[in-house]
């Protein structure tokens, strides 16, 4: 533990500047996984636990779209829709057989999804770290906010997140097919007995929440390497921040999507090589005083 | 139906522990002497979870940290103290069933999803501080030096042959105890709170109480698997408390069955059967090991033994 350090750091502009960036980026990665995790689970009482694989094969579609076209665009446009289709292929196949059952039930065939495709994208990419690299058009100089390096790609990713948020928050409030999500959250047996198709709906909210961690995984890939094990350590820190912010709550989740982000940044500072206690510390004191976390409907 | 239960358990229990430390006189496996000793370890384990799961409905996915503990513990006292080997495991034991007992205390009351995931966060926290703590843990390179002065009444740990012996008497007594849990009248009360909480805390069962007595019992048992995996390994390593391994548990639960006792056994003989088979023919074993578990989800749809328990029960109707 390096409090100085901590402190230095707080009183230096540029470093504050630094930190926060890097903790932001973390955060809003986080936030698009975490953000299909709550959906689902608002919706379908179902904790998906194949969600980091999502992330994971859309790093990768992406990684190879990139690698076949050029075009940074095209490859996060082709990682997001290959997991919408790839979540509902999910739903329908595997996870409307096991609604109903026992929660571990369920747990037990995304484990199975993880393992397969663990394997899957071994044999097809190599068991070894891949990096995408930084995309052309991103390769300019970074920008200098007081005196804190933001290379220009991180603003991107922040906005891009922060942008479908927005989308995300107004959708479900404004639109037609946001009001039926809601409702069916609520009461799936109404919904389904006014007439909406709930199979259909289920699929909708498989394949935006499929989407959402596969954009999340080809945003990652110039920041982060690429590897089979990648969808699960984002799997646990999606439910770290779906936990705290409250199962179900897309608010909630931005919110601890930043707290653990910016945790994250400016714990390597203060507590180097404990940052992941810090985090777990953070879950267990939040859940012991707030057990639905921050935004959670009290239980 | 049988007059003694508690006497029927106990001379099953008698047979199968003659069964097994006869084979070895007749035919010695290296290989089937290593499986029973991992064996021993993971039934102790995954039948105490299935006390919290199958039991008492509380889904546990932090289980794993009292193994881990309890490895680390036993590894710590054998070589930071002179403590003969008993008096060490029965002091890691003990401390197992503190540390359950202390996170039980904060984690009892939340409801299933969110029990769940704190008991999961307390156990990635405890990971956390074993890999950081260096100086005392060795960090992620595990607990080295081994552990020594393995001798126990006339028993030389070292030899594959006694610890295997050792294993097998520690596993049978351990899980005949657990068996007298379940069917205590505390086993009955748990089935009460698992099957409708409400009822039983109307009758006057304070629910938090006895989840978190069961809680701890669990964390225990739990524990003994841990020695025994600290012994079969001879140290301690991160991964014992880690998520996969409070996975590995999980399965072994589900694929035996929840609903009956010895299904956490089979569950984890079919698992660890598994991933030797599969790893001796393919370096993609999870693959294999997925494709298998989504058969038994989506064909049986519950563990083996259930299975087995509901046809049963059908052409006996």
């Amino acid at each position: 533990m390096d409090f100085n350090a901590l402190g230095v750091c707080f009183t230096t502009p540029a470093c504050v500047v630094t930190q926060a960036t890097s903790g932001l980026i973390v955060g809003m990665l986080l936030f698009l996984v975490a953000a299909g995790l709550t959906l689902i689970f608002g919706v379908l009482k179902i904790v998906n636990f194949a969600h980091g694989t999502f992330y994971m094969l859309g790093g990768y579609v992406a990684y190879s779209a990139y690698a076949a076209t050029d075009s940074y665009a095209l490859a996060v446009l082709a990682g997001a829709v290959a997991m919408a289709l790839f979540g509902v292929l999910f739903e329908r196949v595997l996870m409307s057989r096991v609604y109903g059952s026992n929660v571990l039930m369920q747990l037990l065939v995304c484990y199975a999804v993880v393992l397969i495709f663990d394997d899957i994208v071994k044999s097809v990419w190599g068991p070894e770290f891949r990096a995408m690299g930084m995309p052309a058009a991103f390769q300019v100089p970074p920008l200098f906010i007081a005196g804190g390096v933001v290379p220009p790609f991180y603003a991107v990713l922040i906005g891009i997140a922060a942008l479908i948020a927005m989308v995300l928050s107004l959708g479900l409030s404004r639109t037609r097919l946001g009001k039926t999500v809601r409702a069916a959250a609520v009461n799936p047996q109404m919904v389904s007995a006014l007439g909406v198709n709930t199979t259909v709906l289920f699929a909708i909210v498989f394949a935006i929440g499929g989407g959402l961690a596969g954009l999340a995984g080809a945003l990652a890939g110039p920041v982060r390497s690429l590897s089979p094990g990648m969808g699960f350590s984002i799997l646990i820190e999606g439910f770290i921040v779906t936990v705290i912010g409250g199962m179900g709550s897309i608010a909630g989740a931005m919110v601890a999507a930043l707290v653990i982000g910016l945790v994250r940044g400016f714990g390597t500072i203060g507590f180097p090589g404990f940052t992941d206690g810090l985090i777990y510390i953070v879950m267990i004191g939040i859940l012991v005083l707030r057990p639905q976390g921050l935004f959670g409907r009290p239980l | 139906m049988n007059r003694n239960p508690a006497l029927r358990d106990a001379l099953f229990a008698a047979i199968v522990l003659i069964l097994v430390l006869a084979i070895p006189m007749l035919h010695r496996s290296p290989a089937f002497e290593d499986f029973i000793i991992r064996l021993s370890a993971m039934a102790l384990f995954a039948t105490s979870l299935n006390l919290l799961v199958g039991n008492t409905g509380m889904v546990s996915f932090g289980h794993g940290m009292f193994y881990g503990f309890a490895a680390y513990a036993f590894g710590l006292t054998m070589q930071l103290t002179e403590l003969s080997l008993p008096v060490a495991a029965l002091f890691a034991v003990a401390l197992t069933t503190i540390a359950a007992f202390v996170v039980g205390a904060m984690c009892v009351r939340l409801s299933t999803d969110y029990f769940a995931f704190i008991t999961l966060a307390v156990q990635m926290l405890f990971f956390s501080v074993i890999v950081s703590w260096q100086s005392l843990t060795g960090g992620d390179q595990g607990l080295r030096g081994g552990i020594p002065r393995r001798h126990i009444l006339g028993f030389d740990l070292g030899s594959q042959l006694h610890l295997y012996q050792f294993c097998a008497i520690v596993a049978v007594l351990g899980l005949l105890a657990l068996r007298h849990v379940s069917m205590s009248p505390f086993g009955n009360t748990l089935r009460m709170v698992r099957d409708n909480a409400e009822r039983a805390s109307f009758v006057g069962i304070v629910l938090w109480r006895a989840r978190l007595l069961a809680f701890t019992i669990a964390g225990g048992f739990a524990g003994i698997g841990g020695v025994l995996a600290a012994l079969f390994v001879s140290g301690a390593y991160p991964e014992l408390a880690d998520w996969p391994n409070s996975g590995q548990a999980i399965f072994a639960v589900m694929l035996g069955g929840i609903n009956s006792f010895l299904g956490p056994v089979l569950g984890a003989m079919i698992l660890l059967a598994l991933n030797d088979l599969v790893q001796r023919f393919t370096e993609y074993h999870g693959l294999v090991l997925g494709v298998v578990i989504l058969a038994f989800a989506l064909g049986l749809r519950r563990g083996v033994l259930d299975f087995i328990h509901l046809v049963w029960s059908k052409r006996a109707r």
